[in-house]
């Protein structure tokens, strides 16, 4: 058994992660000297899923999320897909091996891998919207975000969500509120079976060797870790029966990479787009000079409530 | 279970059968997981479909639901034919060597002495040939035509592999696959565990499919050892607990039994009770029933239980049949017998078989009395909801009341888990609005009653009038209060017979066991079994400790076990016949030359010599039993006996519709569909699903998400053969009622070959209803026939015969 987290002490801790741990920003320069904190990792453990969705559960209730009951799709996957609210989604293939003509029935967590090289992060347009910490984590940080889209496009594992009403991005954070003060994601402390763990990078590689030693022992020869190279490897990793075949689970990339535009977004292309920015930045300097502060009308509140009210009765984020 | 969630880390093959635990019970699968990832253990997983226990199983074989019976006799056939059996366990720890008496014999599906008026059995000829000595004859030679073993070894001799096949569907060389590796665990070195649940019980024969794998875990040495076991998963968190209290209608609380007409005095009743040893030197402890009885009886009755009145036996009912089982119940009040219905955390609308006869028993009612935290389908059960509860309140007359009661994270409290522990948990919350504890509603009623009969009379009013009722608020009592009136207490002080002058329990204080318990009224014990849950040391239930010694998986200090605290029964049998250990790397108990000793509470006296004393301390023989005598109502051996609906008729005694002496109730006959019907072609199966908890999270909105919509689930060849689309309608029916759902067309059913002929399979999850959050739509017992289990009536409702064709679906 994987050494559980112990639980939280009642008293309050000092949070272990901070702006101070910010080792990239989307459009903006590199942060200054950080010290790097050792990197975390979640691992899981697709030959030991049952599919029970405790962790989709658990994300939905962590986060105060509510998303939507929808209808039978013919599936056990449910909602059909990610959304903004469902941030992880157990997808479910049923597969005859053609080797040994048996079904097997694949199981997949889906949802944020967090890249250590971000492709979300390089799109981004909007300054400090995406933020990658120093043990790994990929944050949204909603209140710069400016619902571009941008994200949804530089992912290699099409994870981001917009959502229809506030028009901002989402996507699983790793629970870095949990992190933060020293605990596992919801979602790894809600697994009965230690499908999923969580802990430092390195920890998880020891513990994924083991248990693909256990895979090849079963006859899974092809058993091993995913932590593709192509976006720098990632900070969500799975143990696969099937190593040799990531598409076969719902469409896991085979070797994901970063768009060829994003790329060509990060390098000339990002410094135009950043002068565009910086215009309308000076922009609403100007503006301030000129019209003061922005303040809040009556009538601006009313309309935020109407939105508020919308929500919760259209089953957005909550 | 015989052992623990915990122990199940010990084991090297699970075998998933009648049960689906990865997805029924995900929390306590991690045991499975945990032993496969430490130990290298091996799953097995027998289903007609494939489960999400099979998606992670290392070896997966398909059987047509309600024919576990001819796999597992096939099971034992070939242990027999391969000696794969433990001798060393089976010749000291069986009656493989007991003679059976002259004129017992099996022939076509039927025991000796079958009435087919009655359905049942004369029983007399299922026992032992007992010598002049008063003891059961043995032939340890195993040379007797008669012996168990002998019998057995006919009895099962015509399950080959090839019949099995023809009846279960199972392919032979899958059948072969799992029968070597349960095979393998015929050494004393290697264990098999054995989950289930009700996909075992929910049978006309669910008892003796359970016995028949209990059969096999003796002969491959099983019981009583680490890793090993018959590990019956239970479907609610507390459902240990209501069988441990006895809440059925023929049963005293720690599975005392309720007399019957036939036993209108104490001596009647005690005269069948007496358990006197079959043989020489066995503890047979069931001879201690009139110390619980007696303390029992002082625990309802106090000081109007006297040694004069026969502690009060005449305040107990005398039964007139042999359980008001549920099935009984809704016949009764169809039959505008029973008037009025006390509903407490039960939805029996959802939860019973035959929607449409249970609706219709529900409105001859005069009163219905709901308690429950929740909204509940049979509280509603007058209410027209179009296609979902055709029903006209108009025309029913029936009275309901539903009181909100807590639900248990609003209380203080104790849950009994599969594995016997009595675990204490402290409320989290406040009960919303009005809710109010079930002891506060009872003791409501209870007070109120008690004043009527003080002030009226009555034709009996003493049981109600003299009941003890000793809580600090009457109109309350707690849950603190009533564990240790479970656990029992000293009414008077003992002295020790040899010597007057020492005092050996003290009045008032908390026994420490059930052995200090006495017939003579001077203890008191609400369910003996528990007596140690909660003793002068404190509430044992709310202990956490976690240390587990040598990681046994024992873990002594955490909550409390039942019986005294033992997380393994039976594990004297984890030695040899000489106490020594089968296995040196998972010892529990053992012997040290003077007493026994270990990680577990040893299961036995502790002094009683390993060679005199057996290990099945229960039972008048000191062993377990290959042959159940006259114990179980429908054989002493299992028999494979088709479901009342079947797809084909049974091959090895065509003339036996069902379980032979299974009760149906007339009407109910009717309403079969004919074995292998034209009308009625398809096997249906019906089953929990991981996202939802029976009829209640289906008002909880987060799991009403993860799966929202009633479904069925076909083979893609079924689908094609009725034109029927993945996620589109359906409507399924059989001889009782109609639903319509959608399709999950799904490779994980495939139709199975059974003598030649294809049977198609029939997936139905049990989880929806006209209440709550999610979707409206069908429970599965608008299909399922009402008949139960021949010994304990648990309905069948994991085999019935249905049609189904595409729909454009309802019309609301």
């Amino acid at each position: 058994m994987f050494p559980p987290i112990p639980n939280p002490t009642t008293a309050p801790v000092a949070p272990k992660m901070s702006d101070a741990d910010l080792v990239r920003r989307s459009a903006s320069g590199s942060p200054s000297q950080v010290e790097f904190k050792e990197p975390v990792a979640k691992l899981i453990d697709v030959s030991k899923c049952i599919g029970c969705k405790a962790c989709q559960s658990a994300c939905l209730e962590w986060n105060e999320l509510h998303e939507e009951i929808g209808t039978f799709n013919g599936t056990y996957t449910n909602p059909p897909d990610l959304t903004p609210a469902s941030l992880t989604l157990m997808r479910f293939t049923e597969w005859v091996n053609p080797e040994t003509d048996n079904l097997e029935w694949l199981i997949r967590k889906d949802g944020c891998m967090h890249c250590a090289d971000p492709g979300c992060l390089k799109a981004c347009p909007a300054p400090g919207a995406i933020v990658q910490y120093s043990n790994g984590i990929v944050d949204f940080d909603h209140a710069k975000c400016i619902g571009c889209g941008y994200c949804v496009k530089g992912c290699p594992f099409n994870i981001p969500r917009i959502s229809q009403v506030d028009h901002k991005a989402y996507k699983c954070t790793l629970c870095s509120d949990r992190v933060a003060v020293g605990q596992g994601p919801a979602c790894q402390k809600a697994c009965p079976t230690q499908a999923i763990v969580f802990g430092t990078k390195t920890q998880m590689k020891e513990w994924a060797e083991g248990r693909i030693k256990d895979l090849k022992s079963r006859g899974y020869k092809n058993a091993g870790l995913y932590d593709p190279p192509g976006v720098g490897g990632t900070h969500v990793m799975y143990v696969l029966q099937h190593a040799d075949k990531p598409s076969i689970y719902a469409g896991l990339p085979d070797n994901p990479r970063i768009s060829p535009i994003v790329e060509a977004w990060k390098g000339v292309t990002k410094y135009v787009g950043l002068g565009v920015m910086g215009f309308a930045a000076l922009a609403g300097a100007l503006h301030y000079l000129v019209n003061g502060a922005n303040k809040v009308s009556p009538e601006d509140e009313a309309n935020a409530e109407k939105l508020a009210a919308d929500k919760l009765s259209s089953g957005g984020r909550s | 279970m015989t052992n623990s969630w915990t122990d199940i880390k010990n084991t090297d093959l699970v075998i998933i059968m009648g049960g689906n635990a990865a997805e029924a019970h995900p929390c306590g699968f991690k045991w499975v997981t945990e032993a496969k990832a430490t130990r290298g253990a091996k799953l097995v997983v027998v289903d007609p479909r494939f489960t999400r226990s099979a998606a992670v199983a290392d070896y997966y074989a398909p059987i047509r639901q309600g024919t576990d019976i001819a796999f597992l006799l096939g099971v034992i056939n070939y242990l027999i034919q391969n000696d794969k059996i433990q001798w060393d366990y089976v010749k000291a720890f069986t009656n493989v060597g007991y003679i059976v008496k002259e004129g017992f014999g099996y022939q076509d599906g039927l025991f000796t002495g079958y009435d087919e008026m009655k359905r049942d059995y004369n029983r007399s000829t299922w026992d032992y040939e007992i010598g002049p000595d008063g003891y059961a004859v043995v032939d340890n030679t195993l040379q007797h035509p008669r012996c168990v073993f002998n019998l057995l070894k006919q009895h099962v001799s015509v399950y080959t592999p090839e019949l099995v096949e023809r009846i279960t569907g199972t392919p032979k060389d899958k059948f072969l696959k799992v029968a070597s590796m349960m095979a393998e665990c015929s050494s004393p070195t290697k264990t098999m565990t054995s989950m289930y649940a009700l996909g075992w019980t929910q049978h006309s024969k669910g008892s003796q499919n359970i016995r028949c794998m209990a059969m096999i875990q003796l002969l491959l040495g099983n019981i009583g050892v680490r890793g090993g076991g018959m590990n019956a998963l239970r479907g609610h968190s507390n459902i240990q607990g209501l069988t441990d209290i006895g809440l059925m209608s023929n049963l005293i609380p720690g599975y005392l039994t309720i007399p019957t007409e036939k036993e209108p005095d104490f001596n009647a009743y005690m005269s069948t009770r007496g358990f006197k040893p079959l043989r020489p030197n066995q503890m047979s402890y069931w001879q201690n029933y009139k110390k619980f009885f007696v303390s029992f009886q002082k625990a309802m009755w106090g000081a109007s239980a006297t040694a004069d009145n026969n502690w009060a036996y005449d305040y107990l009912p005398k039964l007139d049949v042999p359980a008001y089982d549920v099935l009984r119940a809704f016949e009764l009040m169809k039959q505008g017998k029973m008037n009025i219905y006390f509903c407490q955390g039960f939805n029996p609308l959802q939860a019973f078989p035959n929607k449409a006869k249970l609706a219709e028993a529900l409105a001859k009612l005069k009163l219905l009395v709901i308690m429950d935290p929740l909204e509940t389908e049979t509280a509603r059960f007058w209410e027209n909801h179009g296609v979902y509860n055709q029903a006209d309140p108009s025309k029913i007359q029936t009275e309901v009341i539903q009181l909100p009661t807590t639900c248990f994270a609003e209380d203080n409290g104790s849950l009994v888990n599969s594995g016997r522990w009595l675990q204490w948990h402290w409320a989290a919350g406040t009960p919303p609005g009005d809710a109010k504890p079930d002891t506060y509603i009872m003791a409501q009623i209870h007070l109120r009653l008690k004043e009527m009969y003080k002030k009226d009379g009555g034709a009996f009013p003493d049981p109600i009038v003299n009941l003890t009722w000793n809580y600090k608020d009457p109109h309350e009592p707690s849950p603190d209060e009533l564990a240790k009136e479970l656990n029992g207490y000293v009414v008077s002080d003992v002295f020790d017979p040899n010597d007057p002058t020492k005092k050996v329990l003290e009045a008032g204080k908390q026994v420490p066991t059930f052995g200090v318990l006495r017939d003579d009224g001077s203890t008191a014990a609400g369910c003996w079994i528990y007596s140690g849950c909660y003793t002068e040391a404190g509430n044992m239930m709310a202990r956490r400790d976690n240390s587990d010694p040598d990681d046994t998986g024992a873990y002594l200090k955490w909550s409390f076990a039942w019986p005294a605290n033992r997380r393994i029964i039976y594990n004297r049998a984890s030695c040899n016949i000489d106490g020594k250990p089968w296995d040196d790397t998972r010892k529990l108990i053992w012997w040290d030359g003077a007493k026994w000793t270990g990680y577990d509470v040893p299961d036995i006296a502790p002094t009683a010599k390993p060679q005199d004393v057996g290990p099945f301390i229960m039972n008048p023989e000191g062993v377990s039993r290959l042959f159940t005598r006259g114990m179980m109502r429908d054989g002493p051996f299992p028999v494979h006996y088709e479901p009342f609906e079947s797809p084909v008729a049974n091959l090895i005694a065509p003339k036996v519709r069902g379980n032979p002496v299974a009760r149906v109730f007339k009407d109910d006959f009717a309403q079969f569909a004919d074995v292998a019907s034209k009308e009625f072609p398809y096997a249906a199966t019906s089953y929990r699903l991981t996202e939802h908890f029976h009829y209640w999270t289906k008002n909880n909105h987060v799991n009403s998400v993860l799966q929202p919509e009633f479904f069925v689930e076909i083979s893609e060849q079924l689908a094609k053969e009725k034109s029927i689309q993945n996620a589109g309608w359906v409507r399924v029916w059989s001889k009782r009622g109609s639903v319509f759902a959608k399709a999950y067309v799904t490779k994980r059913i495939r139709p199975l070959m059974v003598d030649g002929k294809p049977v198609h399979i029939v997936g139905i999850p049990i989880h929806w209803g006209f209440v709550g959050a999610a979707k409206k739509g069908f429970p599965a017992n608008v299909l399922t026939p009402f008949v139960g289990d021949a010994n304990i009536e648990t309905p069948e409702f994991k085999a019935f015969l249905v049609n189904i064709e595409p729909s454009t679906g309802p019309v609301a």
